[in-house]
């Protein structure tokens, strides 16, 4: 079977002096069991796989470390922040994170809003310049707002993170034109996060010529995991192609595919 | 004495390391990250931190996440 990856000429994503031939990241959350999980894994293709720091349960009753699952040798554990709202808590999360002893880099979230987990950009960008001095690799979810990016690449982020839409909505990519705009303003790599809902708006979100894409719920919560995140790993290549490839400019008026001569009279 | 772990108040041994509180929880010290009274307490210097009276122990891990 010929494959697009085969066709296309692409560089592999480089994010703070790692390297992925893949460039669909995915989370570890919601999903309805570990099988299944490790399973979606597999077929997304994925490299980076994203995870949250919590409490050990004392009792152990119940849920253990999603270590038992992931071999962190065969994928890039990516920890993140997320529940945190201060900068001083997702300051605190990340150094807890790095010292699972893993790797450097940090999902740095700092959340604003209960309702649409909105970032809190002012506490983002603190946490950022605090965690980029202790050398920390960090990727910054962020809004789509171009100056917040900006910022967040001159206090030394090793990627920015716009989201699509907010954390597990599945709306898509509601700003195409804010999401290609920080694209081609900033030199560190730009990976959408959040929002996307199925397979098309990966690709349409590949599309803008972003460096990657992560997700969680889109794929944790279809109905069939395994088969979406399959679909995920095909839309993202297909998305990053029709980049490369470029695609012909929009028209308001049609033009005939087939040739408007020798038609019979 | 009472500590609490987690967020729950726990009676431990007087004198007792950060290393004996994981070996009491039967948790394994290379699974998971240790916080005493808000510092990070690397693997290696576990058994040298004894806990005192009313110390707050944070014991966390990976879990899945977005």
């Amino acid at each position: 079977m010929t494959t697009a990856v085969e066709i296309i000429r692409d560089e592999p994503l480089t994010i703070g002096g790692r390297t992925f031939q893949s460039r669909l990241m995915v989370g570890t959350g919601k999903y309805p069991d570990m099988d299944t999980m490790v399973r979606a894994i597999e077929a997304s293709g994925a490299e980076v796989v994203t995870v949250a720091v919590r409490r050990v349960n004392l009792d152990r009753s119940k849920e253990s470390s999603v270590l038992h699952f992931l071999d962190p040798t065969k994928i890039f554990l990516l920890a993140n922040t997320a529940g945190c709202y201060t900068a001083a808590d997702a300051i605190r999360y990340a150094r807890l994170a790095r010292e699972a002893g893993f790797n450097d880099f940090v999902k740095l979230e700092v959340i604003g809003d209960e309702e649409t987990l909105l970032p809190d950009v002012a506490g983002l960008l603190e946490a950022a310049k605090v965690l980029v001095q202790e050398g920390f690799k960090v990727l910054a979810y962020t809004n789509e707002d171009l100056v917040t990016a900006l910022r967040l690449e001159d206090a030394g982020c090793a990627a920015v993170m716009p989201l699509a839409s907010p954390i597990g909505s599945g709306l898509g990519l509601l700003n195409p034109f804010s999401v290609r705009t920080i694209k081609r303003r900033l030199h560190v790599p730009v990976i959408v996060d959040a929002g996307v809902g199925t397979a098309s708006d990966a690709c349409v979100t590949m599309e803008q010529g972003v460096d990657g894409i992560l997700m969680n719920t889109a794929i944790a919560a279809a109905q069939d995991p395994v088969a979406m995140a399959s679909a995920m790993r095909l839309a993202t290549i297909a998305g990053r192609a029709a980049f490369l490839a470029g695609r012909m400019p929009r028209r308001e008026v049609a033009m005939p595919s087939s040739p408007t001569r020798g038609m019979l009279d | 004495m009472d500590v609490v772990i987690n967020g729950e108040r726990r009676k431990v041994t007087s004198g007792t390391s950060l290393l004996d509180v994981l070996g009491e929880l039967k948790l394994d010290p290379r699974a998971v990250v240790v916080e005493h009274n808000r510092r990070i307490v690397r693997r290696p210097a576990l058994g040298d931190v004894k806990v005192k009276e009313g110390d707050a122990i944070e014991l966390v891990h990976f879990v899945g996440g977005g």
